[in-house]
């Protein structure tokens, strides 16, 4: 099997990727640029955007785990009037989709985002970040909240026909009651997931590493949570799944394939390889011409559960 | 900007805290300048995970090498000193934005704490290559870290030493020597890197003799290609207070821009 027979387009709803392989949002951006070809990407997913400008966080926003990182950038964001004039006409150039996040204080307000993105006809599908503090609620994350994820994917579902991704929050007991509520509100895919709320303390200074003290942890830390996440919300919904935690490697996001993914998102690993994305492509290719797998979806939940000594002598 | 597998020709313990590396950069097609600088994979493995920056502490462009003087500080660090020469280090850049050095300035004024002279010697280096006499403070904790004082010498620099040591090093003691400087020497700009005290005594004495500053600013950062936001610093401009990327806007800006 030669790599140009692979068949590696896969789809979220109505919405087909050229490939599995995209960045985690907040992970990627136009200076990247210089480092990678976007076209060989699945998509492009800039930075969240809120309604208004945004300072971000105090610093130091990120500090280093084992094997891990912590962030609290507080999404620094230019506000929706600068995405809609700057970052949505910037990505014209580029043939892969464009997949706006969005993140909002209130379910109204990711409502009116999303009417306004979605009405730009460069962008092919939001993701909505519901892992943002719900401030019309009790200020815990839209995402820990089955109702509040149903409702809010319902409002949002009233205004765009374009296909609608939640990215849900990893900080809940049940992923699996989250990822329905978020199918009965009217999803097309589900995120699995994002940063695990995290905490690591200076012991000299008995102040924690990052300013905002409490961060999210990202990187190959994570990816054993999120692989049974993936694995769990696959069993009880019919929707695409993007993997999103701890992907370095094509085997790693092989191994999220293998546990529902449909597609995988890459954020830590560019930080470490610039060209990481490219590189998970690659591997997963050799991959499928070392198992003569033609088509990506085949392999999509596809892990073998039974007794390891199974068919063994 | 891009990853390059350098080979370490040479990594030495150069004090108590510091070390010194010296690395192939003939694959490197980018012109690199004092100010800027590379994010290293401090090993192959997993942990550490993140890159760490490092400034240009000298660039031999005839030999095509690149040197880093790095301070131990953390596991990223520690693993660093376990290179070995002939092995490779994984080096992306050159990043950001470089000092600038004018053509009709004679005399310029640095000013470093600690492994903030590693970044100011790469500016010595350029000053000496352009005929501008260099004028240099440094302070650190005792003198065993005061390490890149020959090679600044060997630029032509005069170098002053203040340390916590001594007890030269506070603001006050480094005020009195630095208003002696700007009363005796016809300096045109100054330079700072490493302490955030010393550059807002700079940042005032700078307003006060009216003389263009530029900071060489350090913060943790995540991908170093301005794309996480991880790395940012305050400034004014316009009369505004703006929130920007060190890794992209800087890590060079001018002195008076920056909220300290």
């Amino acid at each position: 099997m030669m790599a140009d027979e692979l068949n590696l387009q896969v789809n979220i709803g109505s919405l087909t990727l050229p490939c599995p392989i995209m960045p985690a949002s907040g992970a990627f951006g136009e200076d990247m640029e210089a480092i990678i070809d976007f076209n060989r990407l699945g998509a492009v997913v800039p930075k969240s955007i809120t309604k208004h400008p945004r300072k971000g966080n105090a610093t130091p926003r990120v500090c280093e785990t084992p094997s891990g990182m912590i962030n609290s950038i507080g999404i620094q964001s230019k506000g929706i009037e600068y995405y809609m004039e700057h970052v949505i006409p910037y990505y014209r150039r580029y043939q892969v989709p464009l997949i706006s996040s969005i993140s909002a204080e209130s379910i109204e307000e990711f409502a009116e985002m999303s009417a306004i993105i979605a009405g730009a006809k460069e962008v092919a599908a939001l993701e909505l970040n519901i892992s943002c503090p719900n401030l019309k609620g009790n200020g815990a994350a839209f995402g820990m909240d089955a109702q509040a994820t149903r409702d809010l994917i319902r409002e949002v579902r009233q205004v765009t026909k374009k296909p609608l991704i939640a990215k849900l929050t990893p900080n809940v007991t049940s992923i699996q009651e989250i990822a329905l509520a978020a199918e009965e509100g009217g999803a097309d895919g589900l995120n699995v997931a994002n940063t695990i709320l995290a905490m690591a303390i200076d012991i000299h200074s008995r102040k924690p590493r990052i300013g905002n003290v409490l961060g999210g942890l990202s990187g190959p830390a994570v990816k054993p949570i999120i692989v049974r996440m993936i694995y769990q919300v696959h069993q009880v919904t019919s929707l695409p799944i993007i993997g999103c935690g701890g992907v370095m490697n094509g085997e790693d996001a092989l191994e999220m394939i293998l546990a529902g993914a449909t597609a995988v998102q890459v954020g830590t690993a560019s930080f470490v390889q610039p060209t990481a994305m490219l590189d998970i492509l690659e591997e997963i290719k050799q991959y499928m011409m070392q198992y003569g797998i033609a088509d990506i979806q085949s392999l999509v939940g596809q892990v073998v559960t039974g007794k390891h000594n199974e068919g063994e002598s | 900007m891009k990853s390059i597998p350098m080979k370490v020709t040479a990594n030495q313990q150069v004090s108590e805290r510091y070390w010194h590396m010296k690395v192939d950069a003939s694959e490197l097609d980018a012109e690199v300048s004092p100010g800027q600088f590379f994010q290293l994979r401090c090993g192959h493995d997993l942990n550490p995970l993140l890159r760490r920056p490092f400034s240009i502490y000298r660039i031999n462009r005839r030999e095509r090498t690149l040197e880093f003087l790095y301070l131990v500080k953390g596991a990223g660090t520690k693993r660093l000193t376990q290179m070995k020469a002939g092995e490779y280090v994984d080096v992306f850049g050159p990043l950001g934005t470089p000092f600038v050095l004018q053509d009709e300035w004679k005399t310029i004024l640095l000013l470093a704490r600690g492994v903030g002279i590693a970044t100011l010697a790469a500016l010595a280096q350029d000053a000496a290559e352009k005929g501008v006499q260099a004028v240099a403070i440094l302070s650190a904790r005792s003198r065993n870290d005061l390490l890149a004082a020959e090679t600044l010498q060997g630029f032509g620099a005069k170098v002053l030493y203040v340390t916590d040591e001594e007890g030269t090093s506070d603001v006050s003691a480094v005020r009195r020597l630095l208003e002696g400087l700007l009363r005796e020497d016809p300096i045109q700009a100054a330079f700072t890197c490493g302490s955030k005290r010393l550059s807002k005594l700079l940042q005032e004495l700078a307003a006060t003799h009216g003389i263009p500053a530029q900071i060489a600013l350090e913060e943790h950062m995540g991908c170093a290609m301005g794309v996480c936001f991880a790395c940012v610093c305050d400034v004014r401009e316009g009369g505004q207070l703006k929130t920007v990327r060190v890794c992209k806007e800087g890590p060079v800006f001018p002195l008076e821009k920056v909220v300290l």
